[in-house]
């Protein structure tokens, strides 16, 4: 009994400090926004954002840089799932082959995705294509690296059953590995898919016509600070959701 | 008899596991260059899209003598170490908080796991705005993306202290101070190492990343010169020794980490 009151005075406590620290937050903007120690327009108030953000969401440009972005989201993210989850099969199932090409993708998995910008944008021009290829890029090493690690790690008493039913390779992969997959990939997806989300965005930042992106850096340029801002909230706001999704789909089906 | 002929074979083997991958790294590196400077020189490869490797290497000695990538190299290296630093100031007190103060803890750390997954990076036009096109936005947001995983695992650390160790300290009669300082911060580092690894790379990644996008500081500033100034071989120059920098500082924080996790 006491246990009980204790933690429902403890989640009380939790939830009223969740509550108050954006009201915090909110009200602490407001008073830098208001008390000029910033240049006039570098941080807007909370209304005038609101009212950006309102007028933003009414606008149907938003909703075609944001028809770019999540298409350039889905086509990379597709390939870099196919591309990855194929590389690591192919590379985990051989542990000399995995250990050899181990040193390649750590090295390229910790290296900042945007520098590769001009190499696809060489190959693809400025258009969806080239941040298409750079979020596929920026994708495909998280999911390769959890894919590999996965195919190494499969019970090896499940591939040896495997082999003394004689099954064959499409049959390996379709009964034994892809089963055991399932966890390594979505955490590898999971992963993937911030990679390749900040990889989209920064690439519409640096060079593009269209795009979430591209929009909050044009906002910045013009100096329509909240404008920005509520683009900024926007970008946020949907790669929370995404992730949100993910995190879900993940607990669904990953049972590790 | 058999011990003799046993040993060296053992020891073979273990040449063999240790440096066979290795070597086959390199030639793998070595057999990929050799086939694009193939393509390139043949023109199968459009030598305006690909640079040949000998090429590329060749920029890259003018890129140290010429473009200053030395020292590119070491003004992103201090903003990295300032920013890692500052999240360590600012991450490891955090983490011992949330740690100390359960009602924290719970309220905030599923939000500092939310804001680790989500991309902060995107917010530097936030941080160009109010600071301006300087050390100090790269810097911040080298901190802000760094603290993150160094507050969790700082956390996660010290919540997974064995009992066991707790126990021997509470037999010992030592106080809540000597219990800290002796028993629970030695049994924290080498996870809270792991936290601090992250916050390096994180720092590192988003600070070039940056330098690329706002064509200022070091390294990713030396490869969008190079390619709006249309040096293709320098471009790719730039990018390889980007990724060496990466394997290299991989390769060190691992070593450490493993130095501090012995067992």
């Amino acid at each position: 009994m006491a246990q009980t009151s204790m933690n429902s005075g403890l989640r009380r406590q939790v939830l009223t400090l969740q509550v108050l620290t954006p009201a915090v937050v909110v009200i602490l903007w407001e008073l830098i926004a208001r008390s000029g120690i910033l240049y006039e327009g570098v941080v807007p108030t909370i209304l005038e954002v609101a009212s950006a953000f309102w007028n933003e969401l009414s606008s149907p440009e938003l909703y075609h840089h944001f028809g770019v972005t999540l298409m350039e989201l889905f086509g990379g993210f597709t390939i870099a799932t196919l591309v990855g989850v194929v590389t690591g099969i192919a590379l985990g199932s051989r542990p000399f082959v995995s250990s050899v090409a181990d040193p390649f993708l750590s090295s390229l998995a910790t290296t900042p995705k945007i520098i590769f910008l001009p190499v696809v944008m060489l190959i693809f021009g400025i258009g969806p294509e080239s941040k298409v290829a750079l979020g596929a890029l920026g994708g495909f090493f998280p999911i390769a690296l959890s894919t590999m690690s996965g195919t190494l790690n499969v019970r090896p008493v499940l591939v040896n059953v495997g082999k003394a039913l004689n099954l064959t390779r499409w049959q390996m992969l379709i009964k034994i590995y892809l089963p055991s997959l399932v966890g390594p990939i979505i955490r590898g997806m999971r992963l993937g898919l911030g990679v390749t989300i900040i990889a989209i965005l920064l690439g519409e930042i640096k060079l593009s016509n269209a795009g979430l992106g591209f929009l909050a850096i044009e906002y910045y340029n013009t100096f329509h600070i909240a404008s920005m801002y509520s683009i900024l909230i926007i970008i946020f706001l949907t790669a929370l959701s995404i992730n949100a999704v993910m995190s879900y789909i993940s607990q669904r089906f990953d049972r590790a | 008899m058999c011990m003799t002929h046993a040993e060296p074979h053992q020891k073979q083997r273990l040449a063999f596991a240790l440096w066979g991958p290795r070597t086959a790294s390199l030639l793998v590196l070595l057999f990929l260059g050799l086939i694009l400077e193939v393509l390139v020189a043949s023109g199968i490869a459009d030598p305006s899209i690909v640079a040949a490797p000998s090429e590329m290497l060749m920029s890259l000695e003018r890129l140290f003598t010429k473009d200053n990538l030395g020292a590119a190299f070491l003004i992103t290296l201090a903003q990295a170490l300032s920013a890692t630093f500052l999240a360590m100031l600012i991450g490891l007190p955090l983490g011992w908080t949330l740690f100390r103060y359960e009602v924290l803890g719970r309220a905030y750390r599923g939000w500092l796991a939310a804001m680790f997954a989500a991309p902060l990076v995107l917010l530097y036009p936030l941080f160009l705005v109010i600071i301006g096109r300087n050390y100090g936005t790269t810097i911040t947001m080298g901190v802000i993306t760094g603290s993150i995983p160094v507050a969790l695992y700082t956390c996660e650390a010290l919540h997974k202290v064995s009992p066991t160790l707790l126990k021997v300290g509470a037999a010992f009669n030592l106080t809540a101070r000597q219990t800290f300082t002796l028993i629970q911060v030695p049994a924290a580092v080498p996870d809270a190492f792991t936290g601090i690894r992250l916050g390096l790379i994180y720092s590192l990644v988003n600070i070039i990343g940056i330098e690329f996008l706002i064509d200022f500081g070091g390294l990713g500033r030396v490869v969008s010169t190079m390619f709006f100034r249309y040096d293709i071989p320098g471009m790719y120059a730039a990018i390889f020794f980007i990724i060496l920098i990466s394997l290299l500082f991989l390769t060190v924080l691992k070593k450490v980490e493993r130095w501090l996790r012995p067992v």
